[in-house]
């Protein structure tokens, strides 16, 4: 389909390290996420290992490098793997083909999104080898964070990865609006637009508007550290809930910016294993709108126990509540997708279908926490990390992983081998689960989160939960075996990999041409 | 109680086989504390945390067992009945208003049945009403401060006691060297700020938990119905110290607490 007559493909280090295609920058940033997964993983096993056990000893007395390690955990996951995979791997490459444009509407500005990303990595890394290490949790919250208990550098670092981070995305997500905006291809007009697209649309906008006020917030928190503001220390005049505030206005829309790609990937592969168009699209496009725009306004839902009036916390409960109406939606409407397809279960598929069931399982403990009354015991406890990591590991990674089996090989030409994906599958669901589920119980029996030891009546739900980390920790070595099988050895992979894809990636060789289009796809 | 003492013997017994770990757990828990292998939320003493249990039990855990069971058995009935061997031919159906009117307002009905209850319990927790009691506390790293500026200020400091400093009936993690005392059947309203940085002052039974903030006064309470020590821990990173740094309330009769506040005022 296309014709290389005239474009001379860029080869060597300059390819990458100059990149303006949006193909490329999406490999790196799949490598990257790769990567920084397996660094957040092996955190959380090092959490795993000291917790599997009362008075574990694996970080002896140091436990400022447990704090260390926790908030590095968690950072790494959100801004390195997540978002990385989701946005700038699979929202970069296949944005473009699905909409039917030649690339992003700023490949050079697609590019320094994607280097931003190292230089930050560094710095977070850098943060814990100098000084104490930030350990203050990702949520940095002062007083903590200032310089009486953090008099180093390690909380400045922590600060300048996040400031390179948030770069990379709001960039990121101005490219995004421009290109789906202007660029997609004649005939397809918003609403005839598949919905990964849709989800990567409304994602960049919660972005531009999320991100910017996280810098605000850390930039303060920065400015009162070094520059004698006072903008969060109640001696100086300021307030450290003002500091609450400001990260969870971000922190809130954050969660759907890591759920929401998520949910357009689920869309399209349900609907190609179904063999059947998606159920109520129109439903599921505003069900994503609302769910992105009710985001913005429920962010104290984290700060119940802050002591906000009553009054307040009643609004923030009863808009907490109400995402669960156009979440639910989605829910339904990928099972009505499903009624009356013809249904295979290859490894995406069964990601997908995990992601379905669990995804419920991770949103019904957020209606729960959402209750103003009942989150005063659930505060802090482990009933809301393992709220967050059914949605958040169980949910936005298995949405990563359908993705990634589903166009593997489309990206590399590659059929990957189906038994190790299913055997990756298995493994990761068995160990995900053993992980986390036990935590609702450690949560509503009272244990407290971010300790590195609790007392001996915890010690069961806690060693179940330990090992189930491991499992999960060793499906990795599943998964990459699979992956250097399909590299390597995989059988050439044809266009249309899976006879029920109907957006326009599946019309293009696998892998697509360097300049994907030769002519402008019509759409009708 | 939330769960049924047999089951939990039973998944005891044979998650002992199992697990090593479960030997450890087999030390003799206070009453007033999580039990081994606990599934579900602590006794309550307050009837606060009452009507948490009641509205966790009844209603919310009522909800997420029902959506998930509902959603699982549609899922496994979809995938056998229409997987491809036993669907060949994929129906085109994309839309079914009334089924889609139908999910979109039962789960408003079904959160409306959630909200109203617990708005209510929301409220009675958060509206404090003729205290008779204050106790003022202090979250440092890392112990807490106590303060009774009713009983002529007295005032002391509550550590964890260390590892090796257990004695028999000591709880590792739990145990303090000076609890703070209440009597029962009585509104005890908390004043709580931080000293250095944020803390939480938590108590499962109790059903309480309020941010101990730095420049800022914040405020709770509590009518414990039991007497008895009951324990809590720091709910919220305020550094290395913050696990060890736990809570233990002594609730006594109140013929018992003015023996006990005469006692610390001679001092």
């Amino acid at each position: 389909m296309a014709d290389h007559t005239s474009d001379h493909t860029p080869t060597g280090w300059k390819r990458w390290v100059y990149s303006t295609n949006h193909k490329d920058i999406g490999i790196m940033y799949l490598i990257f996420a790769m990567v920084a997964g397996l660094v957040g993983t092996a955190f959380s096993v090092l959490l795993r290992i000291q917790l599997a056990h009362p008075g574990g000893t694996l970080f002896g007395d140091n436990y400022q490098l447990y704090n260390v390690v926790l908030t590095a955990h968690a950072v790494v996951m959100v801004f390195f793997l997540v978002m990385p995979a989701l946005i700038g791997g699979f929202g970069n490459y296949f944005v473009p083909l699905m909409i039917g444009a030649p690339d992003m509407a700023f490949p050079r500005m697609n590019n320094i999104s994607f280097w931003l990303l190292i230089p930050s990595m560094l710095m977070l890394i850098g943060s814990s080898l100098v000084d104490e290490g930030a350990g203050t949790g990702w949520t940095l919250y002062p007083p903590l964070s200032m310089l009486a208990s953090h008099p180093g550098m390690s909380v400045d670092m922590a600060i300048f990865a996040l400031h390179l981070a948030g770069i990379s995305s709001i960039l990121g997500a101005i490219n995004i609006i421009v290109t789906i905006f202007n660029m997609r291809a004649p005939g397809m007009t918003l609403f005839k637009m598949p919905l990964f697209p849709w989800s990567i649309l409304v994602t960049a906008f919660l972005l531009l508007l999320a991100v910017p006020v996280l810098g605000g917030a850390i930039t303060m928190l920065l400015t009162d550290r070094n520059f004698g503001s006072n903008f969060f220390n109640p001696a100086g005049g300021g307030d450290p809930v003002l500091y609450q505030h400001l990260f969870w206005f971000f922190g809130h829309p954050e969660v759907y910016i890591l759920i929401l790609p998520g949910f357009g990937i689920i869309s399209e592969v349900v609907s190609t294993f179904s063999r059947k168009p998606i159920f109520g699209y129109l439903a599921m496009v505003l069900a994503m709108s609302a769910i992105g725009f009710l985001g913005f306004i429920v962010w104290a839902h984290h700060m119940f126990t802050v002591g906000l009036s009553a009054d307040t916390t009643s609004y923030y409960m009863i808009a907490t509540m109400i995402i669960a109406v156009p979440t639910g939606v989605k829910i339904f409407s990928w099972l009505g997708t499903m009624w009356g397809g013809s249904i295979s279960f290859e490894t995406p598929m069964l990601f997908a279908i995990g992601f379905i069931f669990m995804f419920v399982v991770g949103g019904v403990t957020g209606v729960v926490l959402s209750n103003a009354a009942i989150d005063i015991p659930m505060q802090d406890t482990y009933y809301v990390v393992a709220h967050f990591h059914y949605v958040m590991s169980v949910g936005a990674v298995f949405a990563i992983f359908a993705g990634f089996y589903y166009w593997l090989g489309k990206m590399s030409g590659r059929v990957y081998p189906e038994f190790l994906g299913k055997l990756h599958f298995w493994t990761f669901f068995i160990g995900t689960n053993l992980t986390f589920f036990p935590q609702h119980f450690l949560g509503l029996s009272g244990m407290p989160r971010r300790i590195p030891d609790y007392p001996e009546v915890y010690a069961g739900w806690n060693y179940v939960s330990s090992i189930g980390s491991y499992i999960a920790a060793a499906s990795t070595a599943i998964f990459l075996l699979m992956l250097f099988l399909t590299l390597k050895f995989g059988k050439k992979c044809p266009a249309k990999q899976w006879d029920g894809g109907t957006t326009i990636e599946w019309d293009l060789p696998s892998p697509p041409a360097f300049h994907s289009f030769d002519k402008l796809p019509v759409v009708k | 109680m939330g769960c049924s003492l047999m089951n939990k013997k039973l998944l005891f017994s044979a998650l002992f086989l199992l697990f090593p770990a479960a030997a450890s757990a087999a030390v003799e828990a206070s009453p007033n504390m999580a039990k081994p292998w606990q599934l579900g939320m602590q006794d309550a003493a307050t009837p606060v945390m009452e009507q948490l249990v009641w509205m966790h039990n009844n209603v919310l855990l009522a909800m997420c067992i029902g959506i998930s069971i509902f959603v699982l058995a549609l899922l496994l009935y979809i995938c056998l009945r229409f997987s491809r061997k036993n669907n060949p031919i994929p129906s085109k159906t994309t839309h079914n208003t009334k089924l889609e009117v139908i999910w979109t307002t039962i789960p408003i009905l079904i959160l409306l049945v959630i909200a109203i209850p617990s708005l209510r319990l929301h409220y009675f927790m958060e509206r404090i009403v003729e205290p008779e009691l204050t106790v003022k506390i202090v979250g440092y790293q890392w112990y807490w401060g106590y303060e009774y500026p009713d009983n002529g200020g007295i005032k002391f400091d509550s550590y964890m006691i260390k590892d090796k400093d257990l004695k028999a009936g000591d709880i590792r993690l739990l145990s303090v060297d000076n609890r703070l005392v209440v009597p029962v059947d009585t509104k005890v309203r908390l004043i709580l700020t931080g000293a250095d940085v944020i803390h939480s002052f938590a108590v499962p039974a109790f059903g309480i938990k309020r941010d101990a903030i730095p420049g800022r006064l914040n405020e709770t309470w509590f009518k414990a119905t039991k007497t008895g020590t009951f324990y809590g821990q720091c709910s919220e990173l305020c550094g290395v110290g913050h696990g060890f740094m736990p809570i233990a309330i002594d609730v006594v009769s109140k013929e018992n607490f003015a023996k006990w506040v005469a006692a610390k005022t001679k001092k």
